[in-house]
């Protein structure tokens, strides 16, 4: 009954062509920003903040840049780990380099760096495509990690090869460091996660968007209407590699502070970010965030229910949680091969008409 | 013909000199010549028809009009000027749009945002901009959705406007494809079989869509088809093509009353 779409009359093209075109979206979208924004630091306690929702704001990040190149550019990558990794250690060289620099123009300059190597890493692209570009990108992965393990140069001669972020505040609160405060950062990162969404519903919806998908739905008809393709590959390769780079050194200055490039931005983090928009849904920005709540959420509550309520010893429950997580997984994708964004579209098609179907 | 001359069709319009021209074209596939010394013009504001039996190199032609293939030996002038190796998209941007045989659309884009494919070689606001919805991107999108409504209005296609194209129809789904094509703004359309595997109705309405883009826009067209009578009825000119050759070239009565044109199509009785 509430969600009705009726009477709800676009006088013009462009508020047909909002984001959210109907009402009661909008409305909903509004209080939920509210929501995270005030009431979230209130009531969500340092273990949730810590556990779920500091890495739930991140992934959500890189969930949303690989989204861009694999899910609306149609370019799959298997080297999310390692541009995660020239972000945090960008982060690393800028924060240790430049003492004064604000940490979020850190953050920025950091994502700007992962950009140039995405395009570098993006070439192959323009020759090959599909399974055979999924290995120049793991390739791209395993190069990484090597270079940031083996040239000291990157983790400034550190004795133990870790980078460890130094402190660093934003308006005098503490962000990185020992002494960081975990809301502090939620909110800092609640403030990437929000702007950096927006900018991606509103390239993927624009002129870029409909390139992107041009060339993922048919390369050969994209070029005869007139699309460069590899101006439009480059540019998917550069935007997502900022968004896994900001995610990187959000995740290794903020929520790590410290890192070991093999064990931080191993090819797991690239399956686990990969596994979030399969299992979220390609081409969405709602699958981004559905699929990263999904595989944050997912460990920790069997986690809870194992150890915490059934007692279980923790290395059989941690065993355990692999294999229902990779069940659910194989399930998810048998059932709704979309993705959970599929989910929600159906059932707000249902909640449309629900209760008078008819 | 020289270039500036016009001439009159039977319907009382008239067609002006050449918008594109083939000189002495051949394109050879390794030892396969796919194309032999093809000359021929498409003149503004016809409807220029392709004929000929399978394999006879029409779709090879149509491709080498929009730089996907590029011919070993031969000219191609657009608009009088000698075209260089040119890129497929940068022809796009010349003003040459087409359809395919087998449809080509965006399968997982809505009708809406297929035709605005179509128009983005007219979109050119700045990454920056379009990240923000803001200035250039956003009156862009609004301008640009405007043409895009008029050709949905066009095509009668207005209820599916939102529909994502994978699940239309087969005979929509041509619709669709024209539709995309002529959000370029094209001046010269290519239709590679626009009429295959439709009904008789669906094919009277493609053909209708057809005659009436050339009258009001006045789009130069150039199409290939098998279905005679269509050709018969809409084209101004024909061109005959068999294993790669010319063998005739004319108006569609012209055409049919030539021999080896006949002999092309009916076969010939070797005795």
């Amino acid at each position: 009954m509430l969600y009705r779409e009726a009477g709800d009359f676009k006088t013009s093209y462009a508020k047909d062509q909002q984001t959210f075109p109907i009402l009661f979206d909008r409305w909903g979208y509004f209080i939920m920003l509210a929501l995270a924004f005030i009431v979230g630091p209130m009531i969500i306690n340092d273990y949730w903040l810590n556990a779920v929702v500091l890495p739930f704001l991140i992934y959500s990040i890189a969930a949303l840049g690989l989204n861009i190149l694999t899910g609306y550019c149609g370019q799959v990558s298997l080297g999310t780990g390692g541009f995660m990794a020239v972000g945090a250690y960008a982060s690393y060289k800028l924060m240790t380099s430049f003492p004064d620099l604000n940490i979020a123009f850190v953050i920025i300059l950091s994502g700007g760096v992962t950009a140039l190597v995405g395009i570098l890493f993006g070439l192959p692209s323009l020759r090959i495509k599909g399974f055979y570009l999924a290995v120049a990108t793991l390739a791209a992965q395993f190069f990484l990690v090597w270079l940031f393990n083996k040239v000291p140069w990157f983790y400034n001669y550190s004795a133990s090869g870790q980078i460890s972020a130094p402190e660093r505040t934003i308006f005098g609160y503490a962000i990185s460091g020992a002494n960081a405060l975990p809301h502090i950062s939620y909110l800092f990162c609640l403030t990437f996660v929000v702007i950096l969404a927006w900018g991606a519903r509103n390239l993927t919806r624009g002129a870029n968007g409909r390139k992107w998908m041009a060339i993922r739905d048919m390369d050969i008809a994209a070029e005869i209407i007139g699309v460069n393709p590899l101006k439009t590959k480059l540019t998917a390769f550069a935007i997502s590699s900022f968004y896994i780079g900001i995610a990187g050194a959000l995740l290794f200055a903020v929520y790590l502070g410290a890192a070991e490039v093999g064990e931080a931005f191993g090819i797991t983090k690239s399956f686990l970010v990969l596994f979030m928009i399969i299992i979220g849904g390609l081409g969405s920005i709602f699958g981004s965030f559905a699929g990263a709540a999904f595989m944050i959420l997912m460990p920790v509550l069997l986690k809870n229910i194992f150890v915490g309520q059934m007692g279980w010893p923790t290395d059989l429950a941690a065993h355990m949680e692999f294999v229902i997580v990779g069940g659910l997984i194989m399930v998810f994708l048998i059932l709704e091969p979309h993705g959970l964004a599929a989910l929600w579209r159906t059932a707000k098609e249902k909640l449309r008409l629900w209760p008078f179907p008819h | 013909m020289t270039q500036t001359e016009t001439y009159q069709t039977p319907d009382g319009r008239t067609i002006g000199g050449a918008v594109m021209e083939m000189k002495n074209i051949t394109l050879r596939f390794g030892g396969v010549v796919a194309i032999k010394d093809i000359s021929f013009d498409i003149r503004e504001g016809e409807i220029r028809a392709i004929i000929g039996p399978n394999g006879a190199g029409k779709s090879s032609m149509l491709n080498v009009i929009n730089g996907f293939y590029h011919p070993q030996e031969g000219d191609v002038l657009f608009h009088g000027k000698k075209r260089g190796p040119m890129k497929p998209h940068q022809i796009a941007k010349q003003g040459i749009a087409r359809t395919f045989q087998n449809i080509a659309l965006f399968k997982g884009m809505s009708t809406l945002d297929n035709i605005m494919t179509g128009r983005l070689t007219h979109m050119k606001s700045g990454l920056a901009s379009q990240m923000m919805w803001w200035g250039k991107a956003q009156r862009e999108e609004v301008e640009n959705r405007e043409v895009v409504e008029k050709i949905i209005d066009f095509l009668e296609i207005q209820t599916i406007r939102k529909t994502p194209v994978g699940r239309l129809p087969y005979g929509l789904q041509k619709r669709v494809e024209l539709g995309r094509a002529l959000a370029a703004e094209p001046k010269l359309l290519l239709l590679d079989e626009p009429m295959a595997g439709m009904n008789v109705e669906e094919k009277e309405d493609m053909s209708r869509f057809i005659l009436d883009v050339n009258d009001e826009f006045g789009t130069t067209i150039a199409l290939i088809e098998h279905d005679m009578g269509v050709v018969m009825d809409i084209a101004d000119r024909v061109v005959v093509m068999d294993y790669g050759k010319k063998i005739g070239d004319g108006t569609p009565s012209e055409v049919r009353q030539d021999q080896a044109v006949i002999d092309a199509y009916l076969g010939v009785a070797h005795d």
